[in-house]
């Protein structure tokens, strides 16, 4: 497969690159730091990858997105698979407590990463499909007191990929919403362990095998489906309850 | 975007604790992040994925943090022509198996777990079942960047501060933080291994098997400690090599069931009768005499990490290990001896391992020398201090010397009579590097009488 992964400098987006590229693919690494760009494009070509590039695209700037997504298509020669992990975290103390970084993450997380979706897509739909993969959260999967903030973008982006993938499966492209619970990144580094808490190394391949088996929606780790089904049914007066 | 990691004023909450493999534990939590030039600064100690089985990735009494190094794994260079591989210390013997066995390479020196970090082995100096011909990692490095105590960041090799090269191997981290390796990887093959393993009836036939083994690039041993009398050190001797790729089944190896011990398992499941069973089911799971064939490399190498967190099976209060080399000159009958001691006082464990080594290692605290190691795993009891008091005195008395990574328990006064002909060689480097120890574990505070609380920027003193 030929694949373009905007996040892949960090976290899960890291990991699931090094999956594709131990069985060789061929990786664009989209990201704003042209250092941790190249290293990323190093590291996965050594990995395995059948050749790589480093692209900088910047998900807070959609005046990247186009010039990125064609550059990545040159190299590629065919756009197989665009892979989304980028985005920005706060906790709900901190977006509560500094509204610009609130700002921010509600921009990007939800306006930006669907205009970058917009882009990708038209790409993908231009050449007859493909596959669009795009890291949300099982924060999105219901109103907790925890997360509320970051969760409603990803609720809005849960959204968003499941109304693409309805209206356009029938055309050729698969539209994958991954719903990761924690997993021991950067991003959460610091934070207190929640529980289910899994390796980005141990989820990565659940996101590869979504991939080739177009499942449209993948909870990372796995145990969450259940979870998440229990809780999306709890009562709201059960939920107002729970610290959850 | 990264949340505020690091703060050592943010005080604990209870659930905060460090664990070490063996289950001994500290307060103190891990900060971890990708970038690890940044997170290092001022940092009192870095811990790769905590394999190390007592007190030295734990942090010394009254400091709080410490690096975790796994998320900086990045692979930076690797020259197919000659196989050295650039890599960031966080990067996993697991995840760099998996990127090279495929491609014909692998690690000169493998660990019994793949669970560890570049970092974490050279600081520990590892060696593996192929010591008695490979020697340890040092020997395989080619150079090392590293954040020294003092702040700045070296490259250092046999070339480039060549004391700070041998001093980081088996320093067990107190040098400076490892932030890259660089390594030069083994041409394989195929990624299988040729395994015959042959059970032994009792110690002499297993050491002879060993010994008349010697040829083979990997052996290893592994004992039953609860037989005994006419059986006493019966066993199972194993050597290997890499197989030729018309021996090798036509795919790649694949690692086994990944089942998981999800919690500590309770105390009244761990006792004679279990361990006997353990016991006689691992010397038994090989019917014939002889086992010979290709295997994969995760069963020759690991076969412990296909039980994901299987130190929890020793319950609440975990296990330790006590790793000891019996020099070459001592004989055999010191070997034998050292069994002895066990079976008289009953302190068994599940896993008994046994090793030649070869020549000693570059480093200045790098473990193994001429001789016979013999690795135990000991469930932590109200009788492990005295345990371990004996074992090292007999250690002391024929003239060998212990693991640190695998040590929680020996006594400061037990280690500097092993180690009297090295450690002062050991506290100069300590004295030029960081005379103010700024770098420090609870290992350290316990063996070498490294100073308790947060580094001043006076500096701690002595």
């Amino acid at each position: 497969m030929r694949v373009a992964v905007l996040g892949a400098t960090r976290g899960m987006g890291r990991e699931v690159a090094r999956r594709l590229a131990e069985r060789g693919d061929t990786l664009v690494v989209l990201a704003r730091d042209a250092g941790a760009g190249e290293a990323m494009a190093t590291d996965l070509r050594i990995r395995g990858a059948r050749d790589t590039a480093f692209v900088p695209c910047d998900l807070a700037d959609p005046t990247t997105f186009a010039p990125a997504l064609d550059a990545a298509t040159a190299f590629l020669h065919q756009l197989d698979a665009v892979v989304v992990t980028a985005g920005l975290f706060g906790t709900q103390e901190q977006l509560e407590d500094d509204l610009d970084l609130c700002a921010r993450v509600l921009d990007v997380d939800f306006t930006k990463t669907i205009l970058f979706c917009e882009h990708a897509r038209t790409r993908l739909l231009e050449r007859g499909g493909g596959t669009l993969v795009v890291f949300s959260s099982v924060a999105g999967d219901r109103g907790r007191k925890t997360t509320g903030l970051y969760g409603a973008t990803k609720a809005g982006l849960s959204h968003y990929l499941e109304s693409l993938d309805h209206k356009f499966r029938s055309a050729g492209l698969v539209t994958i919403t991954v719903k990761p619970g924690f997993i021991r990144t950067g991003m959460t580094a610091g934070l207190k362990e929640a529980p289910f808490a899994a390796d980005a190394d141990d989820v990565a391949p659940l996101v590869v095998k979504a991939m080739d088996r177009a499942a449209p929606v993948v909870y990372t780790p796995r145990i969450w489906q259940l979870v998440m089904l229990v809780i999306r049914y709890l009562p709201r007066f059960v939920m107002r309850r729970v610290g959850f | 975007m990264n949340s505020k990691t690091s703060d050592p004023t943010v005080p604990l909450a209870p659930h905060e604790r460090l664990r070490g493999w063996g289950g001994m534990s500290a307060p103190g939590r891990e900060i971890r992040s990708e970038d690890l030039r940044a997170v290092t600064e001022g940092a009192v100690l870095s811990r790769g994925l905590g394999r190390s089985y007592g007190d030295a990735s734990l942090p010394p009494p009254g400091v709080t943090e410490v690096v975790g190094t796994s998320l900086a794994d990045r692979m930076l260079a690797f020259d197919p022509a000659t196989g050295v591989l650039r890599a960031e210390a966080g990067l996993s013997l697991a995840a760099l198996a998996r990127a090279f066995l495929p491609q014909g390479w692998f690690t000169p020196v493998s660990t019994g777990t793949w669970f560890v970090t570049l970092g974490g082995m050279v600081a520990s100096d590892v060696h593996g079942k192929n010591h008695h011909v490979a020697g340890t990692i040092g020997r395989h490095l080619r150079s090392l960047v590293v954040r020294l105590p003092s702040g700045e960041i070296v490259t250092c090799s046999r070339d480039q501060h060549p004391e700070l090269f041998f001093a980081c191997q088996g320093g067990m981290g107190l040098f400076g933080h490892i932030l890259e390796v660089e390594l030069a990887l083994e041409k394989i093959p195929s990624p299988w291994v040729w395994q015959e393993s042959y059970q032994c009836p009792d110690l002499d036939s297993l050491l002879d098997t060993l010994e008349a083994s010697a040829s083979w690039p990997m052996t290893a041993c592994w004992i039953d400690t609860l037989a005994t009398g006419g059986s006493f050190g019966r066993g199972l001797a194993m050597r290997g090599r890499w197989a030729e790729r018309r021996e090798a089944p036509p795919r790649m190896p694949a690692p086994g069931l990944s089942p998981t011990v999800p919690f500590d398992a309770p105390s009244w499941t761990l006792n004679d009768l279990s361990m006997k069973a353990f016991n006689f089911v691992w010397y038994h799971k090989q019917l014939r005499e002889a086992a010979i064939g290709p295997v994969t490399p995760h069963a020759w190498f690991t076969p412990l990490d296909a039980v994901k967190h299987w130190s929890r099976a020793y319950g609440k209060r975990g296990f330790t290990q006590h790793q000891a080399v019996i020099p070459r000159e001592a004989g055999r009958d010191k070997v034998r001896g050292f069994l002895e001691i066990l079976s008289r006082r009953g302190g068994t464990g599940f896993l008994c391992v046994v090793k030649d080594c070869g020549p000693q290692g570059e480093g200045l605290l790098s473990f193994p020398r001429p001789g016979t190691s013999v690795a135990l795993d000991l469930p932590v009891n109200d009788g492990i201090q005295d345990l371990i008091d004996e074992l090292n005195r007999y250690v002391i008395d024929v003239g060998g010397r212990i693991y640190l990574t695998k040590d929680g328990y020996t006594r400061r006064e037990h280690f500097e009579a092993m180690e009297a002909e090295r450690l002062p060689a050991f506290h100069a480097a300590r004295d030029r590097w960081d005379p103010e120890r700024r770098l420090r574990s609870a290992m350290s505070v316990r063996l070498f009488g490294d100073p308790v609380g947060p580094a001043t920027t006076t500096g701690a003193g002595r």
